[in-house]
């Protein structure tokens, strides 16, 4: 008996992964050439409005100190 | 294929494995299948095409502001839309809602348990979801009045069978998607806590998720300790991608702005690129001299910067397009646990187990 149930839980969990990979190869693919344009293309798109990148001065960067520094 | 009839005294043996055989085929067939159509369309690499592109000058970032008063590790933080207020957690039970500008604390809430592993900020910036070692993730509705026991309105939400990695509300406050070490992901009605929908797919504990940017849909991406991130439907259910490049634990998984793409983070030592529609990994972020895990992960406004905290205690910025590491920063005495980018990109937040948090511009 516990062989048979063992057997029925492994072909279970085998039926499960054939059909998620049954899934997975059937989805649709673009080249890398074609992503990699496409990620190129948002990153300049977007570089300017990026905070980070362009390094916003003290007056736009709520993080960065306005206030001049005094050696006491 | 014909459902299974119970198998008769003789063929007891027999069957079962003889079905166990031709599914084992037919899924190694799958596997080289997919490996060989992933194949045909990698034509090239990210970082060849990236050539033309404009190197990235100097960096200079510093700590900005200094968050202290946790009392042990900081294990996790997030932002609030605000764009100043932050929440994070901590190995001593305590979540501490933080006016960032000021670095004032303006809620503290003590958990019932220790290891505080996930929080979030809710959209509307009325409440925080917090869990770890309690298996649970419970929303704590945030009150104007200080004074108020906010552990009195709390209210339970998720329940799993080990701990919660992480947890993040869906684009309201009615929804929460959570992770757990039981292997599993799952999205919850806050109000009632009913769960909505399971996600079943990893063979260990899940450590991390993200859900993709909402312009693209009802999707999430999860990592896990088997060393996979899967994408996942939100609505059925299923696991609709996988990827498996890393040697080690995910720790930390982020969607590329456009969600076209996502970052993970692993035990590795390297940080990777999965391209969606190219179904591939398409940059690896690594050096020979760093071989300490990246525990998280997170891109700059634009994507083209990707900083990750490391358990060596530092920061390193990546250029995502070119593949090269501009910038390291040091200021951590110890790991670097979590790692978000304010709302507005204009910093970023690091959590340490020296028990701060740093806000970096």
């Amino acid at each position: 008996m516990p062989s048979k149930m063992h057997n029925a839980g492994r072909v279970a969990h085998a039926r499960r992964m054939v059909q998620q990979l049954r899934i997975e190869a059937s989805i649709e693919r673009i080249k890398v050439s074609k992503a990699s344009s496409d990620l190129m293309r948002y990153c300049g798109e977007h570089a300017k409005s990026d905070p980070l990148l362009m390094g916003l001065g003290a007056s736009e960067n709520p993080f960065k100190d306005k206030k001049p520094c005094t050696v006491l | 294929m014909r459902s299974p009839r119970v198998p008769e005294m003789a063929t007891q043996e027999v069957q079962p494995n003889e079905t166990l055989t031709h599914l084992k085929t037919e899924s190694d067939t799958l596997k080289t299948k997919l490996e060989e159509e992933r194949a045909k369309l990698h034509d090239v690499e990210l970082h060849q095409v990236a050539e033309k592109v404009d190197g990235l000058g100097q960096f200079i970032m510093k700590t900005r502001r200094t968050l202290k008063g946790h009392g042990n590790k900081v294990l996790c933080m997030d932002w609030c839309k605000d764009k100043r207020r932050i929440v994070s957690s901590s190995q001593d039970g305590k979540v501490i809602v933080w006016d960032a500008f000021t670095t004032n604390k303006e809620h503290a809430v003590t958990m019932p348990c220790t290891w505080v592993m996930a929080c979030a900020y809710a959209p509307s910036g009325c409440a925080v979801a917090c869990g770890g070692l309690d298996n649970k993730c419970s929303v704590y509705p945030l009150s104007l009045d200080k004074n108020e026991n906010l552990a009195a309105k709390k209210k339970s939400v998720a329940m799993h069978t080990n701990y919660l990695s992480a947890c993040s509300f869906t684009n309201s406050d009615m929804q929460i998607l959570t992770s757990s070490g039981d292997g599993t992901c799952a999205l919850w009605d806050v109000e009632s806590g009913q769960l909505l929908q399971s996600f079943h797919g990893h063979a260990a504990d899940v450590l991390c998720l993200d859900l993709a940017p909402s312009e693209t849909g009802n999707t999430f991406v999860s990592g896990g300790c088997d060393k996979k991130a899967n994408v996942w439907d939100m609505r059925s259910g299923q696991c609709i991608q996988s990827f498996e490049t890393h040697e080690s634990d995910i720790n930390s998984v982020r969607y590329y702005p456009s969600g076209d793409a996502f970052a993970s983070g692993s035990d590795d030592a390297t940080c990777r690129l999965y391209d969606l529609r190219a179904d591939r990994e398409v940059a690896i972020y690594s050096k020979e001299s760093i071989i300490f895990g990246v525990s998280s992960v997170d891109f700059s406004l634009s994507g083209r910067l990707l900083f990750g905290g490391y358990n060596d205690y530092t920061i390193n910025v990546w250029d995502v397009l070119k593949g090269t590491r501009v910038s390291i920063l040091f200021g951590h005495e110890n790991r670097v646990s979590t790692l978000r980018v304010s709302p507005d990109g204009t910093a970023f937040c690091t959590g340490s187990w020296d028990h701060t948090l740093r806000v970096w511009a």
